[in-house]
């Protein structure tokens, strides 16, 4: 039940204690406790929304940041990485194989706050070698969803 | 014109659903239980292969029985899943949908005044094309103290020394029940003994939600009489590609060619390439899909519960089959009623034969928002009927 419990919450965070009983073919106790451990245990990490900031009047720049960095002996990448994931404007920090080291996700109000964190706060970290600033233009599809599309079934009413 | 159409055709009834369609058809914003398709698109690796295949030009017939590689996938699909093994060279026919594979079945096997056996409530080609075919529809009226399975002893009852073919609809549109290998271990005897053809229509097959499903064909005895009838409309959300196949002996296959042949040439061919990576990759999309769906039937079968109509448990396709009798409408008064009343649309289970009377066939190829929004309403609907009495 685990897998297909995570599946549905990770489409419906809403989704009611009842309905996933019902859906999973199981009981609400037996749901509610299976979730609590799942917390527990660090496997659902948050209850978020998928939010597409661009139809609203809230200005927001994303920004995805390639860092080089140096590693540091006994720790790697975690001890940089931490300083960076600190700082709450800074939404994801991944550790990529490749041309790079860190992916960092920036989001601000403009630009020019993106411009200043790189300058300020990233570039100058002891062990950054540099950074290269990518500014999203556009997002067609989030977390697995295609952001500007409504479904409509183009179904006949009826059919055999 | 002078001359009268066709008496054989113009004998044939206007399907029951074709009638509610019109009924539908006039209103508006109707939140509709009626599809018999899937309400996801083909999966995009597939409609890519298809949209590859137009790029590469490769717009001709094919091969009169389909695509080599395709009938190559297929013979491995079937052997994957069930253990049969059918020669892609003469085993196999690529068909346009699942309902070419019946109609040509059918012609192939049976001679004038021939009786084919349907169970119902089944799908509503069955009799036409049995007539069409000039053979005799023999009805089995299928109960819902059985689950809607076929026992031994209904068969046994309706073969004469007329009987031909046997058609087996399951899993099954509108019921919903599945024969499981034990239930079709105890027909096959019935059906050797009697020496009678199968046409297995397995188009759901890959719908189950009891285990495994099993093809009658797999039986020791039985593939040399079976006629397997299945098609990419369901488990790969396939429907507008129309495409189906059969497998069956070469003597039958052979025949089926010829009709195919004559009236058809070959299934399309971007559909075939399309389906050549439906069965290569498409294993995992059908495991979605049925995850999905089998929540919606768990939900469905929970507000029938919760709103106290019976509904057996149905283990297979994507229809529940609730039982409506206790409001002493007929299912297509109850059908129009819930139309007009709460503009839902439902298929009255009397357009799937005689004994689907008093039944609804409910789809849950939908979204579950649409399938909550329906059941409150039909919530809202019984409630009202039942303060009424």
């Amino acid at each position: 039940m685990r897998e297909e419990l995570l599946s549905l919450i990770e489409k419906n965070s809403r989704i009611g204690l009842d309905e996933l009983a019902v859906l999973l073919g199981t009981n609400e106790s037996e749901v509610l406790k299976e979730l609590e451990t799942l917390e527990k245990e660090n496997i659902i990490c948050g209850y978020h929304t998928l939010i597409d900031w661009e139809k609203t009047s809230i200005e927001k720049v994303t920004a995805l940041i390639e860092v080089r960095v140096t590693p540091q002996r006994g720790q790697g990448f975690d001890k940089i990485a931490q300083r960076i994931y600190n700082y709450p404007e800074v939404k994801a920090v991944y550790l990529i194989s490749g041309g790079f080291d860190l992916l960092v996700i920036l989001e601000e109000k403009s630009l020019r706050e993106i411009a200043n964190f790189v300058s300020d706060k990233l570039s100058t970290l002891e062990s950054v070698l540099s950074t290269g600033t990518h500014f999203i233009l556009k997002k067609y599809k989030d977390f697995g969803t295609i952001l500007d599309k409504k479904h409509e079934d183009e179904r006949e009413i009826i059919s055999p | 014109m002078t001359k009268k159409l066709s008496e054989k055709v113009l004998n044939i009834k206007l399907s029951g659903i074709r009638k509610f369609f019109d009924l539908v058809s006039e209103r508006e914003d109707v939140i509709s239980l009626g599809v018999g398709e899937p309400d996801f698109e083909t999966p995009w690796h597939i409609r890519d292969e298809g949209i590859y295949a137009l790029e590469g030009g490769r717009t001709f017939y094919t091969s009169n029985s389909g695509l080599k590689s395709l009938r190559v996938e297929i013979s491995n699909y079937i052997k994957r899943t069930q253990n049969i093994l059918y020669n892609p060279a003469n085993e196999i026919i690529v068909t346009v949908g699942g309902s070419e594979a019946i109609d040509i079945g059918l012609r192939a096997l049976v001679n004038d005044g021939d009786e084919v056996i349907i169970p119902q409530p089944s799908y509503v080609s069955y009799e036409p094309c049995t007539s069409l075919a000039n053979a005799k529809p023999v009805i089995i009226d299928l109960k819902p103290e059985n689950d809607f399975k076929l026992t031994p002893d209904e068969l046994e009852q309706a073969i004469t020394d007329k009987t031909k073919v046997l058609i087996l609809p399951y899993p099954n549109n509108p019921t919903g029940a599945i024969m499981n290998k034990k239930d079709l271990e105890k027909i096959a005897p019935i059906i050797q003994k009697h020496d009678i053809y199968v046409m297995s229509d397995e188009i759901y097959s890959e719908l189950t939600y009891d285990g495994k499903h099993t093809s009658i064909s797999s039986l020791s005895g039985m593939k040399e009489r079976t006629i397997l009838i299945n098609g990419f409309s369901k488990a790969y959300a396939m429907t507008g590609w129309r495409l189906g196949y059969a497998c069956a002996p070469n003597e039958i296959i052979k025949q089926m060619l010829k009709i195919h042949q004559y009236a058809i040439m070959c299934a399309p061919s971007t559909s075939q390439y399309a389906a050549v990576e439906a069965l290569k990759n498409g294993d995992k999309d059908i495991e979605e899909m049925r995850k999905s769906y089998n929540q919606r039937r768990r939900f469905l079968i929970d507000s029938f519960k919760k709103m106290n109509i019976p509904c057996f448990e149905p283990f297979g396709a994507f229809y529940v089959f609730p039982c409506i009798k206790e409001f002493a409408l007929t299912s297509e008064e109850f059908a129009t009623k819930f139309l007009n009343e709460q503009n839902v649309a439902a298929i009255p289970g009397s357009a799937f034969g005689r004994s689907g009377e008093g039944y609804l066939r409910i789809s849950y190829a939908y979204s579950l928002d649409n399938l909550k929004k329906a059941m409150e309403r039909l919530n809202k609907f019984v409630t009202d009927l039942r303060n009424n009495k």
